[in-house]
């Protein structure tokens, strides 16, 4: 896994910083922007240069960047990853396609807006292996296979940003970016959940993949702010209501065994 | 003798809040009235406070929904109590044809629901605005289409609003737990439009994910103005911000 990890990071471009977390917000909040946020939704024309000037007023801090990074390589792996089912002949079922074309639309955009966020600052693209280097050799012929994969990853982006929203706290905008992916992100995971015949949540660590359990360490916490809520509900509802972060180690060794080192 | 005293209330508070304005000369003047009103037979603790706040779940006062990062924690409180009241009413009276799998699915969205709030309450302590009345007379619970529609419409209001509501939380351990719930909120978005168009994109359908690939978002003195004709009690929101 180390070796893994070691790919990865070595497609960032500013690893040694990544674990660099922001105590506290700056006392002095950006803003300002929001007048340029209705132009992004009304001019798509104009969004990579009105993205840019929005959000990267002067050099983005590296506390910021290597957060963003990493959420670049998870949205490369998964754009990647759709685009790779969705070209393998006889994989989706018709009756499902509509759906995975939608996320793949998706991952497709959080690339381009994260690349256009990063300007030169922006990651290398790994070389992607759908296979998870061999933990799942027939993820592109077998549907079942690739629809557990595809929950993995999703839930794997769900638990990464929410991990980074501190990170990234200091700027008032790329937070709400990062928000507002995240919650497409858990749409992602609830509906190809909905696809394998399950609810849409996940159950304390619970998963039917072996090789996913990485995935869900940790998601049985039910302590939030020193309140422990397993005894409202009982402790199953208590786990599905609080999704949990992964930190950057966590989050690194799952995207490494999709990612077979940078294209220099 | 209740009309009264009420109207004396009304009085009392506007000396009250000359008070805050004009500083301690006035404020003997304050001290004064209050001892007439204890004299009459107002309560002593009956509101007259020197901040000029108004006191919370009062009969005749709008909840106030406190300042700073409680004043964002109380918005979520506020809608989380309304989603939990709504799906206890779906579950109390489930629409004709429910199936066993809708009704497993929206009764773990009620417990989810109920965490949240219960969670809120326990987390704002005596912060906590009061337990709100709620009105679903717009809903009927009978129709499968108008319980999911209605579903549909709260999940992802939720969302829209813990998303614009996240860069107001100074306390990055509050923004932890918000991005908690929010995801939660979402998958149950996501759940509730596969159940009303299943297998389509509509479960992160393009009438709430931008071109940029980005979710719904709402200010939270937007989502309030969305939600308060749900809620009976009379909310100040005056103090939410507006972008």
């Amino acid at each position: 896994m180390d070796r893994d990890k070691k790919l990865i990071l070595d497609a960032l471009e500013n690893p040694d910083g990544l674990e660099r977390a922001v105590s506290r917000r700056d006392a002095v909040r950006g803003g300002g922007m929001f007048g340029v946020g209705v132009a992004l939704a009304t001019m798509p024309v104009l969004l990579a240069s009105l993205t840019r000037r929005a959000f990267a007023q002067g050099p983005l801090p590296n506390s910021i960047i290597n957060p963003l990074n990493l959420a670049l390589v998870l949205e490369y792996l998964e754009s990647d990853f759709y685009v790779a089912g969705l070209a393998a002949s006889g994989l989706i079922p018709s009756s499902d396609r509509a759906v995975f074309e939608q996320v793949s639309k998706h991952e497709a955009a959080h690339v381009v807006f994260l690349e256009s966020v990063l300007g030169d600052k922006k990651a290398r693209r790994p070389t992607f292996d759908p296979t998870g280097r061999g933990a799942f050799p027939d993820v592109l012929t077998n549907y079942q296979t690739f629809l557990a994969v595809s929950q993995g990853l999703e839930d794997t982006g769900v638990r990464a940003y929410k991990g980074q929203a501190g990170n990234v706290a200091s700027n008032d905008d790329i937070l709400t970016a990062a928000l507002r992916i995240h919650s497409v992100e858990a749409r992602h995971a609830s509906e190809i959940r909905r696809l394998r015949g399950q609810k849409g949540w996940i159950t304390g660590n619970e998963t039917d993949v072996a090789a996913l359990a990485p995935t869900y360490a940790g998601e049985q916490n039910t302590t939030h702010l020193g309140i422990d809520v397993a005894g409202f509900e009982g402790r199953d509802a208590a786990t599905e209501a609080f999704d949990e972060p992964l930190d950057v180690e966590a989050v690194l060794a799952i995207a490494g065994t999709f990612g077979t080192g940078p294209i220099s | 003798m209740f009309r009264k005293l009420d109207t004396g209330d009304e009085e009392l508070r506007f000396l009250s809040r000359l008070t805050q304005v004009k500083g301690r000369r006035t404020f003997l003047t304050w001290s004064g009235v209050t001892i007439a009103a204890v004299a009459v037979g107002c309560k002593a603790d009956d509101g007259l406070q020197p901040s000029g706040r108004s006191p919370r779940g009062g009969a005749t006062e709008p909840v106030d929904l406190g300042t700073g990062d409680f004043l964002v924690l109380n918005f979520a409180y506020a809608l989380e109590q309304l989603e939990a009241a709504f799906y206890t009413q779906v579950i109390a009276s489930p629409f004709s044809g429910i199936t066993d799998e809708e009704s497993s699915l929206l009764d773990d969205v009620r417990k989810h629901e109920l965490i949240h709030r219960d969670f809120f309450k326990a987390a704002l302590g005596s912060s906590a605005i009061p337990a709100l009345e709620v009105d679903f007379t717009d809903v009927d619970f009978g129709s499968r289409q108008s319980v999911l529609e209605t579903a549909r419409t709260f999940e992802d209001l939720g969302v829209s609003a813990y998303n614009g509501a996240g860069k107001y939380l100074e306390n990055l351990d509050y923004l932890l737990v918000a991005g908690k719930i929010v995801s939660v909120e979402a998958r149950h978005a996501a759940a509730i439009r596969d159940l009303l168009a299943p297998k389509t994109a509509a479960f992160a359908g393009d009438d709430v994910v931008d071109e940029q690939g980005l979710d719904v978002v709402n200010t939270p003195a937007d989502v309030f103005a969305a939600a308060d004709p749900f809620i009976t009690t009379e909310i100040d929101g005056s103090t939410l911000p507006t972008t």
